[in-house]
Order: structure tokens, then sequence, then C-alpha cells
């Protein structure tokens, strides 16, 4: 710490903090307008000018470091009118249009003038950008009158985001802010992430949905946690002006969103779908009643109409709310308690099942699976965290003792080293992404191990791109050198971990030269990212930590978990961190990137078949006397239950003959749909609970409709293990419930019909749920409602005054030792031959969610990417004749769609990729169900064999 | 040919040469501009793209440049070129109402290409021949001492040369 003078005052600070943070963080306010707190200080403004003794000449504080002894004055006569000089300048070069803007209130150089009492400029110069707009997209107005050229969004956008669409052009009073030859944003590299409208001062920059709808200062202000991926960002809601945030009548409804002002996750920044893909709620194909299929209802006597069921896939079918008739909220209850207890009794527990869900809340999660082990009787409960990070929930538990990101979100920014490999981190989780551009901003090695040349290779030092499958020799090469080099820890090694002289035989034969054989990565290559990530080697600034060695990172994603050796892909980056010391430390550790808002709480909280809530094994005696004695009940199920595929796989054998799900969409998140669309059809009774009446629903016997997470309150645990409180932003429409509710009152039904009396189905609140968690749930034993404030708590966090861990495993292994596992390398399951050459991969890009049921139904998402596509390579692209955006058929050995070419070099020769948001070309008729990992039970969604067929070219050759 | 290649510009051998071995140097950006200034005598947008992609820069930061340096031209020049000496003498003895005055006679902005692609007209520094001040080269050559009048007399001569440049002569 050094000390500094500003206006008299002493302060303490660290070095290197500039001269206006350490004012600010003192309450003396400074007049600024260039400076931003999350961004790097340029002193382009000059507003911050200060007297600083032993200089002539003001300074600009922003860019000031703070030095010990410096004495620093702030205000003076001579400041005060430079000051206002500058104001003058600005506002020379600005329509005074104060009373009609939308930033009134919230502008900064509208603050200036007022505070330097300035109704009007004194100079006489043009307005130089004058009626000069770029309102080409439903994301941002960009009004280039209202610029200051204070540059924020320019660096915002290359700083954080990484997008580096506009720049500075010009000079003089040509100068603007502008994309490349001045197209229009959407033709630009703009990923409409709205960060730049976040940081503008000025009326230059604003959400396009908010213009004309009101002043800064009548929004009523509501925050809450994003519902679409693991990041969980905190978003502020505005809504629109009324009483209560809402009109008279209690309606509500969002005006525009931002990201939360310091928030936890986020700094204050979002990505385009937490900014703009709220809009999905109040779409009109909401469901709003209960619903059940018009052949049930004839049978239940509440319809005399007769209808059998649609023969059509729902993949295809438009205005399926035909099929089914709206019956009351009781109703519909009393004919899931009667089908499920009738199905109980006649076949016992476990031929009913359930899928919970990584959408609902912890909250919903826990009533639901209680629901299933309490009141049903089966552990047949299970969530799609078992198509995406299950390998990731075993591999990790045996390296570590515990499945989770090791680290926080905010630590990447200050690795030395980020190392990712199966993560399209820009796209799926892109606030992590811009933690990734911080870091390689600072001067961070990025190595990035893909097939794909996904978004964040453009900031990579180093971009492997091993042919899908390979990767698991590339990684054991790389482990190969760090033996090999001796850049192994010892010390690390030996008193942290076990295992490791079997493991060092598993890669002693595996030379970069062979593993260059089989992934086409050059051995070169592979060496330069084993010494990277090893020793943590930067590529230029120094290390935040000055370690002996740099830190390094692990981000990975479902490239790596969606295998059928998953589980091993898994355990050997756990190995490649271990050798090398990469853990338990600030900055350090393996992470792997879980997709769904709180797909990391569904798996806490016990929504899987092997485990109650808390990660405590079914199969563990005193784990059952435990959760028994909270639940009150005399015993629980023993056996683990049934994993999502396999359920569909039961129900088609007959031996599952209820289904309850709620919030999924199998028939478009599980592999090989036809499969699942099989088994759905055959399935006695079927009740899915949604927000829409999705391809799932609509083969639903009964349909719940359900509160979507803006419409409640609860909790959502983040991919960095961060519980976050949501707050409800808007009404749930119509009838629509929270689900927490509704499956305390089905819990509450059966028991009192199976004669189960005592167990508490009571919740008053979630915030109730929540106290029965912390008390089954050890890691979240210390957390209520009442703890969370906007920060949240990261678990575990057993104790009512424990702080939460933001870094797991600092003194110990959670399982005591780190286990080294000496694994195989292998190939997948299903390969190209002549007939199938190409090798599928799947995933999602940035502006669609999953199986798309909310963005697709938000304006300005879909605006940007309504079809479907696939992306191939332009030489393969060349050789089928290929014509970008005109259609492609691609055919596996269990299915075909069509779809629209993208062609270009994301994907190398030989590997093609559909994105498995679209139900018109829906990716998951083509994968496959039949390779699972043998651990986790996951399918290798990421990996299999099709072939491409250009329709334009073989309908000109049947013609001739 | 697929459209995604078609898309981007083909670059002479000399040119994709000259970005390769530029590609990790600093200030590259800079040199393969001029590079390509040189060889177009402008920059074509495709090209600037491309060597935006080769060299891994932003596309932003390349238009960005570009319209730094009042160097760079993004159109094609025009027939002839004039350039006006801004240099210290030139300027003192009137350089600068010379400029406006072609920017108005010519109808071009500076920096600009007439309509009829016969002039483009630009400010340039010191051209070294500051005991002619004012001073302007047309197509590379010196013409010195000059007036307003003169100017205009001078460009007659280039306009003759030309039957469109008559046709727009006899429209001013
Ligand atoms: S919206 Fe995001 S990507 Fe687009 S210009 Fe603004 S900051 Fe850059
Ligand atoms: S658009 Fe806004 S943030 Fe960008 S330079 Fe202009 S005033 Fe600053
Ligand atoms: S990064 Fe994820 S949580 Fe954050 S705004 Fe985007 S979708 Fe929402
Ligand atoms: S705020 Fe420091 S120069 Fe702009
Ligand atoms: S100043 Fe014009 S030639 Fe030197």
């Amino acid at each position: 710490m050094i000390t500094i003078t500003i206006d008299g005052k002493k302060l303490q600070v660290a070095p290197g903090t500039s001269v206006l943070a350490a004012a600010l963080d003192a309450g003396i306010d400074i007049p600024r307008l260039c400076y931003h707190k999350h961004l790097l200080p340029t002193g382009h403004c000059r507003l911050c000018v200060v007297d600083v003794v032993g200089f002539h000449e003001p300074q600009p504080a922003c860019t000031l470091a703070a030095k010990d002894g410096l004495v620093v004055s702030t205000r003076n006569e001579e400041l005060y009118k430079r000051r206002k000089m500058i104001i003058d300048m600005l506002l020379s070069d600005h329509p005074m249009n104060c009373t009609v803007c939308d930033k009134s209130g919230a502008c900064s150089l509208q603050k200036y003038a007022y505070d330097f009492g300035m109704k009007e400029t004194t100079l006489n110069f043009e307005c130089a950008r004058e009626g000069f707009k770029q309102d080409d997209n439903p994301f941002l107005l960009r009004d280039h009158q209202y610029c200051i050229l204070c540059g924020r969004c320019t660096r915002v956008c290359d700083e954080v985001v990484g997008a580096d669409a506009i720049e500075f052009s010009g000079r003089g009073f040509e100068s603007h802010i502008a994309t490349p030859f001045n197209e229009a944003m959407s033709e630009s590299a703009c990923v409409f992430c709205g960060s730049c409208v976040q940081v503008c001062p000025t009326a230059a920059l604003m959400p396009k949905v908010r213009l004309g709808r009101g002043r800064e200062w009548e929004f009523p202000r509501i925050d809450s946690v994003c519902g679409y991926c693991g990041v969980g960002c905190r978003v502020q809601y505005a809504l629109k002006p009324g009483v209560e945030g809402g009109m008279p009548n209690g309606h509500r409804e969002i005006v525009y969103a931002q990201g939360y002002k310091d928030a936890a996750v986020n700094d204050e920044f979002l990505c385009t779908k937490g900014r703009y893909g709220w809009d999905f709620a109040s779409n009109k194909e909401r469901l709003t009643r209960p619903l059940v299929r018009k052949d049930l209802a004839k049978q239940l006597g509440l319809s005399d109409e007769d209808w059998a069921p649609d023969e059509a896939s729902p993949l295809q079918t438009k205005g399926a709310e035909k099929n089914f008739i709206p019956v009351a909220w009781d109703k519909a209850l009393e004919i899931i308690t009667d089908k499920l207890v009738e199905t109980i009794e006649q076949n016992g527990p476990d031929s009913v099942a359930g899928l919970a869900s990584a959408r609902c809340t912890n909250e919903d999660n826990y009533v639901f699976q209680k629901v299933m082990r309490a009141a049903i009787g089966t552990n047949n409960v299970d969530h799609c965290a078992r198509l995406c990070h299950a390998s990731t929930v075993a591999g990790l538990a045996q390296a570590f003792g515990s499945g989770a990101m090791t680290n926080g979100i905010k630590e990447v920014r200050d690795a030395d080293c980020v190392f990712i490999t199966g993560s399209n981190t820009s796209e799926a989780h892109p606030v992590i992404g811009y933690e990734v551009v911080r870091a390689v901003k600072q001067g961070a090695s990025l190595v990035v191990v893909d097939p794909r040349r996904v978004p964040i290779t453009e900031h990579a030092r180093l971009h492997l791109q091993p042919t899908p499958g390979t990767d698991i020799f590339v990684f054991m090469a790389m482990m190969h050198v760090i033996l090999r080099e001796d850049w192994i820890d010892k010390s690390f090694i030996s008193k942290r971990t076990e295992g490791f002289d079997e493991f060092k035989a598993s890669v002693s034969e595996l030379t970069p030269e062979i593993a260059a054989e089989k992934s086409g990565v050059a051995a070169a290559d592979i060496e330069l990212a084993a010494r990277l990530y090893a020793l943590g080697e930067r590529r230029s600034g120094v290390s935040k930590y000055g370690d002996d060695r740099g830190r390094s990172t692990i981000l990975y994603s479902m490239g790596i978990t969606q295998r059928s050796n998953g589980t091993n892909l898994v355990m050997t980056l756990a190995n490649l961190a271990m050798m090398a010391g990469h853990l338990g430390k600030r900055s350090s550790g393996v992470n792997p990137l879980r997709g769904q808002s709180n797909v990391q709480g569904a798996c806490d909280l016990g929504a899987l078949p092997n485990v109650f809530p808390g990660y405590q094994k079914v199969a563990d005696e005193d784990a059952r006397a435990k959760v028994a004695k909270v639940w009150k009940v005399p015993s629980l199920p023993d056996q683990a239950g049934l994993t999502v595929v396999e359920q569909m796989r039961a129900v088609e054998a007959g031996d599952v003959k209820a289904l309850l799900i709620m919030g999924e969409n199998p028939m478009m998140s599980d592999p090989n749909i036809n499969h699942v669309e099989k088994a759905l059809r055959s399935a006695a009774f079927v009740v899915v609970s949604e927000i829409f009446l999705s391809e799932t629903a609509q083969l639903a016997h009964v349909v719940l409709p359900a509160a979507s997470s803006l419409e409640k309150d609860g909790t959502f645990t983040n991919t960095e293990r961060r519980v976050q409180k949501l707050n409800k932003v808007l009404h749930a429409p119509g009838e629509s419930r929270e689900d927490y509710l509704v499956y305390a009152e089905l819990g509450r039904r059966i028991c009192k019909r199976l004669k189960k009396t005592g167990i508490n189905w009571n919740f008053a609140s979630t915030a109730a749920v929540m106290n029965e968690i912390s008390a089954a749930a050890p890691q979240y034993g210390g957390i209520s409602h009442e703890r969370l404030g906007p920060e949240g708590l990261t678990w575990p966090c057993p104790t009512a005054d424990h702080p939460g861990t933001p870094i797991l495993h600092t003194e110990k292994f959670t399982r005591g030792k780190g286990k080294f596992y000496a694994g195989e390398p292998s190939l997948p399951a299903e390969l190209t031959d002549a007939e199938y050459p190409f090798v599928l991969t799947t995933g999602r890009m940035l502006y669609h969610y999953h199986t798309g049921t909310m963005t697709r139904r938000s304006h300005p998402l879909s605006w940007k990417e309504p079809k479907g596509y696939v992306e191939i390579n332009e030489a393969d692209a060349e050789r089928l004749g290929l014509t970008e955006d005109k259609p492609v058929v691609i055919e596996s050995r269990r299915g075909r769609i069509r779809t629209r070419a993208r062609i270009g070099e994301r994907v190398a020769e030989g590997v093609v990729f559909v994105p498995f948001h679209y139900r018109e070309a829906a990716a998951n008729l083509l994968t496959q169900d039949e390779a699972l990992d043998p651990v986790a039970k996951i399918p290798e969604l990421k990996v299999c064999a099709v072939r491409v067929e250009n329709p334009a070219a073989k309908s000109a050759k049947t013609a001739s | 040919m697929s459209v995604a290649i078609e898309n981007r510009a083909e670059l002479s051998k000399e040119l994709a040469a000259f970005v390769e071995e530029w590609r990790n140097k600093p200030g590259n950006l800079i040199m393969v501009l001029h590079k390509i200034q040189e060889e177009y005598g402008y920059v074509p947008e495709p090209v600037a793209r491309e060597v935006a992609r080769r060299l891994r820069v932003p596309e932003a930061q390349v238009f960005g440049v570009l319209t730094f340096y009042n160097f760079f031209n993004l159109e094609p020049p025009g027939k002839h070129r004039i350039a006006v000496c801004m240099g210290t003498a030139c300027y003192l003895k009137g350089g600068g109402s010379i400029l406006e005055d072609l920017s108005e006679y010519l109808n071009v902005p500076i920096n600009g290409v007439t309509a009829d692609k016969q002039f483009s007209l630009q400010a340039v520094r010191c051209i070294g021949c500051c005991g002619l001040a004012p001073a302007v080269l047309i197509d590379g050559e010196v013409v010195g001492k000059l007036t307003k009048e003169k100017m205009r007399e001078t460009l007659k001569k280039y306009r003759e040369n030309t039957q469109e440049a008559l046709v727009t002569s006899q429209a001013l």
C-alpha cells in the first residue's frame, strides 16, 4: 500500500491504482466521460484533469497511476474553466434535444452541462453528424449526432467482448465510430451483445425496444438472473411505468434489460440472449391453462369428440393446440394422481419415471425429485445433464471428489494461460468468453483444442484442430511431453495426489509423433501447447501472481463430455492439471462449463437417479437414513434409477408406463429423436409441464402450464456453484403456475392416496423449500434466501456463518488426495466409411438456446438467425457443388434432414456442424443413442458419421 | 468456385508474399496498406478485407487506419491526380486558398474524385519545391508560383485532352 493525498485527504491505495479510481473510492467525485471502471483508461476526454504537485500541466486523473507521496488537487478555478470549456466544445457538436431525448436523466453530457450551468454552447460550430443514424437491426440504434467520441463503445467491444466490430474512423470533424467501410451493423462482426449500449454515456447508442417508451427515472426496476445459460448473469429489467411496476390492473411489462451494475458474475455485461431475449415471455403462444389430450378426454368422459393421435411428427406440425382441451387445475391434478396411483399399484413404483429440468429453479427440482422418491418411491429421476455433463460429474468425482468448476468465473481474466477444449465459449457461454478475451488482452496465452474454428480461436495463440474424436491423443501426448521435459510439479504430485506412477506408464509410449498421425495435429504444436500450459507461459505482460510458474486454467465443455469415452476424457484433463500443479489456487483449475441456467443446481439437488440432494448416494445406507429422516419417510429406494436414455428404452420395452416431464424437451435435445418419438408415443401416460406446447408436450396426455424463470422467485446455481436469487419480474400468464407449487400439490395428493403420512408438502414459499434443502444437502447447509444478496453464495456452504467456497480443493481434495487414472486412448464409436464419409458434430450457436422454445420466439434473436444451417468447409462445398444458403441434405444411419449450407473455414474438411436448435432441421434426428459412455451413460452426441448430398446436383442428374 | 471463395479478393502473388513476410511484425498493417495503394493506386475494399483476414487484424481497425491517414484513398483515383502542397511555405503563400478554389471549381471534396473520374484532389505535405511556393503536383509534375487563375488555366490543358472533360467544362 502507498499513500497519496487528494484534496488534503490522505489515502491508502494499492500501487498501480489510478488517481481517479482512488478518488472515486474515497468518495471524491471528479468529472469524467471517457473513463469507465471496467475498461482501460485512455485519457481521451480530458475532463478528469487534476493538478498534481511536480507537474506543470494538469494531468488526466484516469491515466495517472498513484505513486507514493503524490499530492493532487481536483478542484480550483483553473480546472473548472478547463472542464467547462470541454463541455462547451462537446455541446457545440451536439443537438440540444434534451426535451425529447430518451436518455434524458441518465446522460452524462446533460449532467455536466447542468453541473457547469450551461444552457447552451458559446461556440459556433455546425453539428457535424446531424441526421446520421445507423438503424439496420432490432437490437440497437446508433444515432451519431449524439456521440461525444468518448470511445467507451469501441473499447468494450475490443477489450471485453472481443468482437472488434467498431473503431474510430476519419479525423477531425469527420471522425465517427464506424463499422468497417460503414457497413450495416448486422453485416459487421457485431454480436449484438449490447455492451456498447450499456457503457455509452449519451443517447448515441440505445436499445431499440426502449425508444419512446419513457424516461430513465420513470421505469421501476427489478433484478434477477438470466434464464438462459449456466453463466448466470445478473440482469436488471426496466418495467413499463405504472403502479407497483405495472399497470393499474397489476399487469407488468418489460421495456428493456441491462446488466446489473457490479454483478458478481458478469460485472455489468451480458450477451445478446440475456439483453434482448426476454420477449418470449409475452409471446401469445404461452400456455395459460392445463390441457388434456382429446383421446384421453374422451376416455375420461370430459368430451365426446372422437380423436386419434396424429401420425405426423411434432417436429413438422403446427397448431397442435387443437389436439387438446383445456381443463381446470384441480381436474388436471386429479387425472394425474389417478393415473400415477393406478400405475404404481399395478406395476410398482419403478414403472414411473421423471425428467426434472435444468431450466427450473433449485426449489422446483428439489420438490420434483422428492415427489419421485418420497411420494412415488422410485429413483427413476434424471434430467438433461445426462446429455451434457454426466461424464464431468462422474470423472471429476473420481479424480477430485467433486464434479463442478473448481474456480470462479472472474478468476479467468487473471490467468497466465487459458486452455480451452471442446467449448465454443464465445457462443455457448458468452460472458465467460469475455473473461477469456480480457485475459488475452492482458497478455495471457490462449490455447484452443477444437475440431472447429470456433470464434474464440480468433484470440488464440495456438489452435490445434484435431479430427473429431482424436483429441485424447493430443492430450496424452501433451502429458508425454510434460514428463519428458520434466515440467511436472513434483511437490504437488507428491503431497496432494496418488496413482502417479501407474499413470506415468500409460503415457510413456504416446509421443507427439504418434498423436500427430492419429489426430492430424502437428507434433511441434502439441509440444508448444504442452509448454504453454504446463509452465503457464504468457504471451506478454507480467503475471498478476508472481509465482515460479504461471497459472493455467482449463475450460472445457460438451466437446469433451458428449462422447462415448467422456468420463475418460474428463479424467485425462484432471491428470493434465494435477501433473502441472494447476489446481487449488486462484485462476488455476479444471472448469467444466455447464450449459443451462440451472443445470448445476438440478444435479446438486438430486435430479439424478443415483444420488439424493447433495450427491449423497442412494446406495449408501447412512445417506438413505439421513435423507429419510429429513423427509420423514420410513424408507427410501436403494437401487439407482434409470437415466434419460435408459428411461426412453424402458418406456419402449413397456417397463416404464408413466412419465413425468418438467420443462424438458427430449424430442429435440435427445439423440436419435425418431427413437424418442417412438418411445413417447408408446407410453401409457405422459405429463409435461411447459411454458410452450413444445415438441415433447405435443405428445403428452396432460400438459401443465408453467411459469418461466422471469415469473419465479427461488434460486439458480450457476456453473461456478454460485447460488443466486431470482426475483419475480413478471406475473405468470393466465393460470400458469410455479413448478414447485404444482409438484408439492401432486406429492400431497399421491401420498394421501397411497396412505403415506407425515411427509411435508406444505411450502409457503420458495424460501421454505430452501430451508428444507439446507437440511438435506450438506453443501447447501448454510444457504437460505435471507442470506442471498445480489452476490449470492458459492457452495460448499455448510453452515449459516460460512462465507461460501469460490475455489475448491485449496488445501486438500474433496476426496482427500487427487487421483491419477491411467486411461487408454480410444476412438469414437461410429467412424466414417465410404457410405457415410463425413463426421457430424453438433452444438449451440450464439443467438439460440437449446431446443429453441424460448429464443425462437424472441423477435430480435430469431430476426438475426431465423433458419437452420449446416457448416461445411469450402473445399468440400466446392467438391459437392454446394452454394451458400442453398439446400443440403444430410443423412445418417438414423435419419435425414434438409437444411441450408453455410460455407467457410469454421469446420475442417470432412467435418460438418449442425446447431441443434431448429426443429425443421433437427440435428438430433441424425445423432446416435447406441454408444453410451460406460460410466456416465452419456450418449456420443458430438461425433457420428453422415453423408452430405446436394439436392440440386441430384435433380440435375435425374433430369438428364 | 464456391461462394465463400468468390467473396474473397484474390491477391497478386507479390502482394500475398508481402503480407506473408510482414505477418507477425509490428507496424505491419500500415506497411501492407501502403503496398496495396502502391499496387492499385487506391485501397479496394475487398482487398483490405482480405488483408485483414490474413493479418488477423479486425476489419474495423483496418478501416480506422485507412480513414485516419489522408494518404489512403478508398476510391479509385481520377485520371489526373492533383496534389496541393500544404507545407509551411506553400501554406503561407496561399496554398490553402488554392486548394479551396480547386475544390469549388472542380466540384469535388478534398480527397475526393470528380464525378467524371477525371481529377482527384489531395492535400499533401511539403513536396520539396518551397522556392516555387505555392506549388501543386499534377500527375507528378510540379506547377509552381500559382495563383487561382494560373491554376484554372493549367487545368484546362489537362481537360482538353478528353472528350468528357470538355463536356464537363462546358457545363461549368
Ligand atoms: S453490440 Fe457488442 S459486439 Fe456489437 S458493437 Fe456493441 S459491443 Fe461490439
Ligand atoms: S457511441 Fe457512445 S460510447 Fe461510443 S464514442 Fe459515442 S458517446 Fe462514446
Ligand atoms: S452469458 Fe448466459 S447467463 Fe449471461 S446473459 Fe448470456 S445467456 Fe444469459
Ligand atoms: S475521464 Fe479521464 S480523460 Fe476522460
Ligand atoms: S512547402 Fe510547398 S513545397 Fe515545401
